[in-house]
């Protein structure tokens, strides 16, 4: 009995030293310090380190490059960066060269635009571009460069001349060079943004990546209501002479049946000093994408 | 031979009371666990990430067990003094070293035959059940056959680190072969490297040395196929059939030199 008592005793000092270990230690290292850390930043030492465990080793830097991502998009500091993402994926695909998601999603993670990503359009391209060089015929890398280049670079010609290459590769889909032409002839426009997210979330590959796509082209018809509601204010002002106050004056005026809503249910917000309508700040669509042309 | 099936039969069986086959238990347990919570860790690839890691626990156990059982073979026998009683008894040296590998062979591939059932019991649970979307657009099926190829060539790989183990446990003690042991295995990893190095120097006695290192040492990497497998890359019957016949022939080698080292020791 006695050393069951002296056992328990033991094992409760053992927990409070580690607490007040833990404590000592939070106060020495700011938050967030030892997930800052990258010892190996070779690839090539890594591959050789990994030995006939490569893949497992790759798998370690995919989970450690997403709870990475993960963290520091949602953590609520002003000095966030994202610098350690493109090391991670780095070295994820020198390890193992056809981890097909970690140059994907990867690209995502970079390309997003900065607080929500990493704002590196660049470095996404250089990650597709070395799975191409890893896969030279993997159409989904010279499509997500495209891609990238459309929506974050937003150097449309460029995206159609990757559309292009994409759909020139071995098992390519026959949508790439309707795509491809379309962005060449209207790229920047609202229409050939929505072919693109459609296609993206008609792919069955990537379950993150469809929900991006819908959620997207949510955005994309949250714009077509905006340019909709505003015609419809404008048409308010030119029959009354004066800008509504609110919503209710043109459910009133028989303009509108009911709050002018976003696909998401919230109702669409109006400035009745400028006519202008614009989602509600509390809209899960928010930011909408800088301003495209309607077509 | 039938000395050499009484020892091999002894060996395994001293494993089985030496609870070594809990190792099985162990690798279910993690692949099991792991299946559930790989999916809260990670966006997608689930199932690539399963595979490695199944097949990368079936190739660890195997290593710890050829490894830490391997080079205590002999030693525990000469140590214990037992090896003498064997030894007076019609059992030739050659026999015994010979029965022991044979029993530690038996042990190992036990291990990785449970272990591949339980690998591939997980993986149908998961097709089933689990992964149903991220399947359709995996390169192959969860449960795809191909991947027997990386699991032989994990067995080919263990019986040499095994036949390495006791080459070292004839003459030395377990730290020192375990040492040895890990040494030759992560060595043999970089043969690659020790073939391309005469390129890198202009010296050819160096390239001439680094060459015939590169013939000597056991070239370990060319037993992993396991990242092609789970990408579905072609690996072919004859590079499978070629590396067996490599590893065999190299088995051959050192079990002979462990049977001399062993038929030369002086028991007084």
């Amino acid at each position: 009995m006695k050393s069951v008592v002296l056992l328990a005793a033991l094992f409760a000092s053992v927990i409070g030293a580690a607490g007040m270990e833990e404590q000592q230690r939070s106060a020495l290292l700011p938050e967030g310090d030892a997930s800052d850390i990258l010892y190996v930043r070779s690839p090539a030492f890594l591959t050789r380190a990994a030995l006939s465990y490569d893949a497992l080793v790759a798998d370690i830097y995919w989970i450690r490059a997403v709870q990475y991502y993960g963290g520091t998009r949602l953590s609520k500091d002003q000095n966030k960066n994202f610098s350690l993402l493109y090391p991670l994926l780095d070295l994820t695909t020198s390890v193992d060269p056809y981890f097909d998601i970690a140059y994907r999603f990867g690209a995502v993670f970079l390309g997003e635009d900065y607080p929500g990503g990493a704002g590196r359009p660049d470095l996404a391209i250089a990650l597709l571009q070395k799975g191409l060089r890893a896969q030279p015929d993997k159409w989904q890398f010279a499509e997500d460069i495209g891609f990238v280049y459309y929506w974050w670079v937003r150097d449309y010609h460029a995206a159609g001349e990757w559309f292009n290459r994409a759909a020139d590769m071995p098992d390519a889909p026959e949508w790439l060079k309707p795509l491809a032409a379309v962005t060449l002839a209207q790229g920047g426009s609202r229409d050939s943004s929505r072919r693109l997210w459609t296609e993206i979330a008609r792919n069955p590959e990537a379950e993150w990546l469809q929900r991006q796509a819908e959620f997207r082209l949510k955005q994309l018809d949250a714009m077509d209501g905006i340019d909709f509601m505003e015609r419809i204010v404008r048409q308010y002002r030119e029959r009354t002479g004066a800008l509504p106050s609110s919503w209710n004056d043109m459910i009133r005026a028989r303009f509108l049946r009911g709050l002018p809503l976003d696909p998401t249910g919230t109702p669409l917000r109006l400035d009745p000093s400028t006519g202008t309508v614009t989602l509600d700040p509390s809209s899960a669509l928010n930011p909408l994408p800088r301003t495209e042309q309607p077509h | 031979m039938k000395a050499i099936r009484h020892v091999a039969v002894n060996v395994f069986k001293e494993s089985v009371r030496d609870k070594v086959l809990y190792s099985i238990v162990v690798f279910a347990v993690i692949l099991i666990a792991t299946s559930y919570l790989i999916g809260q860790l990670t966006a997608g690839q689930d199932l690539k990430i399963i595979k490695d890691l199944g097949l990368a626990s079936i190739s660890i156990f195997g290593l710890l067990i050829a490894i830490f059982i391997g080079i205590g073979l002999v030693w525990k026998e000469v140590e214990k003094r037992s090896v003498y009683t064997l030894l007076s008894k019609p059992v030739r040296r050659s026999e015994f070293v010979l029965g022991k590998y044979c029993g530690l062979v038996l042990t190992l591939c036990t291990n990785v035959a449970v272990m591949t059932i339980a690998y591939y019991g997980v993986l149908a649970y998961l097709q089933r059940i689990a992964l149903s979307g991220e399947l359709a657009t995996s390169p192959a099926p969860a449960t795809d056959p191909a991947m027997l190829k990386a699991i032989v060539l994990i067995v080919v790989e263990l019986m040499l680190v095994t036949a390495i183990a006791l080459f070292f446990s004839t003459f030395s003690s377990p730290f020192l072969s375990a040492v040895m042991t890990a040494g030759v295995w992560v060595a043999g990893h970089f043969n690659d490297d020790l073939r391309n190095f005469g390129a890198l120097v202009d010296l050819p006695l160096v390239a001439r040395l680094t060459r015939a290192a590169y013939y000597v040492i056991p070239n370990f990497a060319a037993f992993d196929v396991k990242n092609e497998v789970v990408h579905a890359q072609p690996v072919p019957l004859g590079y499978v059939g070629i590396t067996t016949l490599y590893g065999l022939v190299y088995i051959a080698f050192v079990l002979a030199g462990a049977v001399t080292v062993f038929s030369r020791r002086d028991f007084k």
